[in-house]
């Protein structure tokens, strides 16, 4: 279900518990499978459960819980937009806009090529490198004046 | 980006942020890093003796409650067995706040070191940092850390050649506001939904897996090391009375040079302002948020009077939270910076209490609606009878949090409110706004 890579790294991230409270690994281990997957298929979320032990429904909980985590298919890229104060301040929602008119969707919607998904984030802890976004939940990018954007755009393939 | 500016700095001194060693074990050590730890290990002087500094140094959780460090550790039971926990809160997700990521960046080793002074004065060997889910680069980074730190010895067994043994890792959050709350951050930790839980009992006697436990904020904690070593007098120096220190003020906004910048406590604001290069445009201050969006909104003349502290902010009508200043420009439109922040709020509250779950949402839907023009003038006391029936009376602050803002931008901004609801549109002409930003460079 998860290749041997990913349980690797689940196995590593339950170490940093006590043996016997194993679930605690579940944040990360959800993050993982994501990282694997592209996104979390209720059959994913149950492989998880049963390798921490705990039951599915406790999986899913966490699962739907988290805003970080997809729970439906994504596109290659997922971009998530802080458009919160701070960011707006400093262009935050038109970076946003910038990107629904060059990609052509809006929010939670797919290009059809399926290489970008679009997304509303709330606050990143970034604010001083506004505007702000992430790729992929991972990697954060900041002061994404057009110039940037046009930048990461093509430099995702 | 680094540390834009400082003042009399103690948790980034003599940090090079262009070097790709400063914040390693060696740059740290070269500052005099883990000396503190290794004194108190070696020392034979009892433990209350350094709680007693802290308490002392007056230093107040930097995380946004500004709760007494000294005395909350001193709540530990420091003599009583079984497993304790010492647990670092990074999940730094209030809008404005961006000195946790900085800290961690810049000087990991301090917050390391700061928790393993937690552990060997609270009694606890395992310590968990908790950050932030969008900092991914940031955990690694600690996580590199911490790896230095147990191969030099200074973490894991006999810690620096003596008795003591603490392991510390670090827990990659996923994206919730919530679990910056410390019990919604533990059930976290415990591999569950980030629900707070009812206090009492607090976590000092029932926190991680039910063990006692001690949640402290990151700066908090990397102010510990500094503290001891300079004394609880020194550290009172460098403030204003009451107002012991430094603080890293994350500035965010309408400013030229939005940053982290660390001065003492007791700094007044236009000072901060210029260090953040002064206004972008040279625009006038309409109103600022000094602590983040969950503290009230004071308007611009009155700010330009506060000095950074506890008192002074809260002399100016707000609360100093975690040093999120926000600052908005006269190209702000009032109605729309409040919209964003309530939808904020009904976004991040987890459901558990119904005056938060259902009331953030009603919250948002009658400001949105004022914002697009659809408004009624009784809206404005509705808004208001529904914030002060969430403040108190849910089980963790985020109910509060949601409601100070909106009480706060009704009571010093309600013509602007009042405005929209005649007119149907904003007192600030779009393209103003649109002109705030910086986003589209031509029109600035």
């Amino acid at each position: 279900m998860l290749t041997q890579e990913s349980l690797q790294k689940i196995d590593r991230e339950i170490t940093k518990y006590p043996p016997e409270r194993k679930q605690s690994a579940a944040v990360a281990a959800l993050a993982i499978a994501q990282d694997e997957k592209g996104w979390l298929s209720n059959e994913t979320i149950e492989f998880v459960a049963n390798y921490l032990g705990m039951t599915p429904m406790a999986a899913y909980e966490v699962a739907s819980f988290y805003n970080m985590y997809n729970l439906k298919p994504v596109g290659k890229y997922k971009l998530t937009v802080c458009t919160n104060l701070p960011c707006m301040l400093s262009g935050g929602v038109d970076a946003a806009e910038y990107l629904k008119q060059k990609l052509g969707i809006g929010f939670d919607e797919t290009t059809p090529d399926g290489k970008f998904t679009l997304k509303q984030g709330e606050c990143m802890g970034a604010c001083g490198d506004a505007p702000v976004m992430l790729v992929n939940a991972r990697r954060m990018c900041g002061s994404m004046l057009p110039e940037e954007i046009d930048k990461l755009l093509a430099e995702l393939e | 980006m680094a540390i834009l500016g400082t003042i009399n700095p103690m948790l980034m001194a003599g940090i090079d942020f262009d070097s790709d060693t400063s914040w390693r074990l060696e740059g740290y050590l070269a500052r005099g890093g883990y000396a503190v730890l290794k004194e108190i290990l070696k020392s034979e002087t009892g433990r209350e003796k350094y709680i007693s500094v802290i308490k002392r140094s007056g230093l107040r959780g930097r995380g946004g409650a500004g709760f007494p460090t000294g005395l909350k550790w001193g709540f530990m039971p420091a003599f009583r067995g079984g497993q304790k926990y010492i647990v670092c809160n990074s999940d730094e997700g209030e809008p404005g706040t961006f000195k946790d990521r900085d800290i961690l960046r810049f000087n990991p080793h301090a917050v390391i070191e700061g928790m393993l002074i937690g552990g060997y004065l609270m009694g606890a060997t395992r310590g968990y940092n908790y950050i932030h889910g969008e900092i991914y680069e940031i955990y690694k980074r600690f996580e590199e850390a911490l790896g230095e730190a147990r191969a030099a010895g200074l973490l894991g067994d006999n810690i620096a050649g003596s008795n003591f043994c603490m392991e510390i890792q670090a827990h990659h959050g996923f994206g919730a506001y919530v679990c910056g709350e410390e019990t919604a951050l533990i059930e976290s930790i415990e591999g569950k939904a980030g629900r707070p839980r009812y206090k009492p009992p607090y976590t000092a006697s029932n926190g991680l897996y039910g063990a006692p436990t001690n949640v402290n904020n990151t700066e908090s904690y990397a102010s510990i090391p500094f503290i001891l070593k300079m004394g609880a007098e020194a550290y009172l120096d460098m403030g204003t009375v009451n107002n012991g220190g430094t603080k890293i003020f994350s500035v965010s906004g309408h400013v030229n040079r939005p940053g982290n910048y660390e001065v003492p406590l007791g700094t007044p604001f236009p000072k901060l302002l210029e260090l953040a290069g002064g206004m972008r445009g040279g625009r006038q201050l309409k109103a600022c948020i000094p602590g983040g969006v969950s503290c009230p909104v004071i308007p611009g003349a009155r700010m330009m009077e506060t000095t950074m502290d506890f008192d002074g902010i809260s002399k100016a009508g707000s609360s100093f939270g975690s040093g999120a200043v926000i600052i908005m420009d006269e190209t702000t439109c009032m109605v729309k910076a409040l919209e964003r922040i309530a939808y904020f709020f009904f976004e991040e509250s987890c459901g558990q209490c119904t005056p938060c779950r259902e009331g953030t949402h009603w919250m948002y839907q009658i400001i949105h609606r004022i914002e697009h023009g659809q408004g009624r003038m009784e809206d404005i006391e509705v808004l208001d009878s529904i914030a002060s029936r969430i403040s108190g009376n849910t089980i963790c602050a985020l109910g509060d949090a949601a409601a100070a803002p909106v009480e706060s931008f009704i009571k010093q901004f309600r013509d602007e409110f009042v405005y929209h609801i005649e007119h149907k549109q904003c007192l600030v002409p779009l393209d103003v706004q649109r002109a705030g930003s910086g986003f589209f460079k031509a029109t600035v």
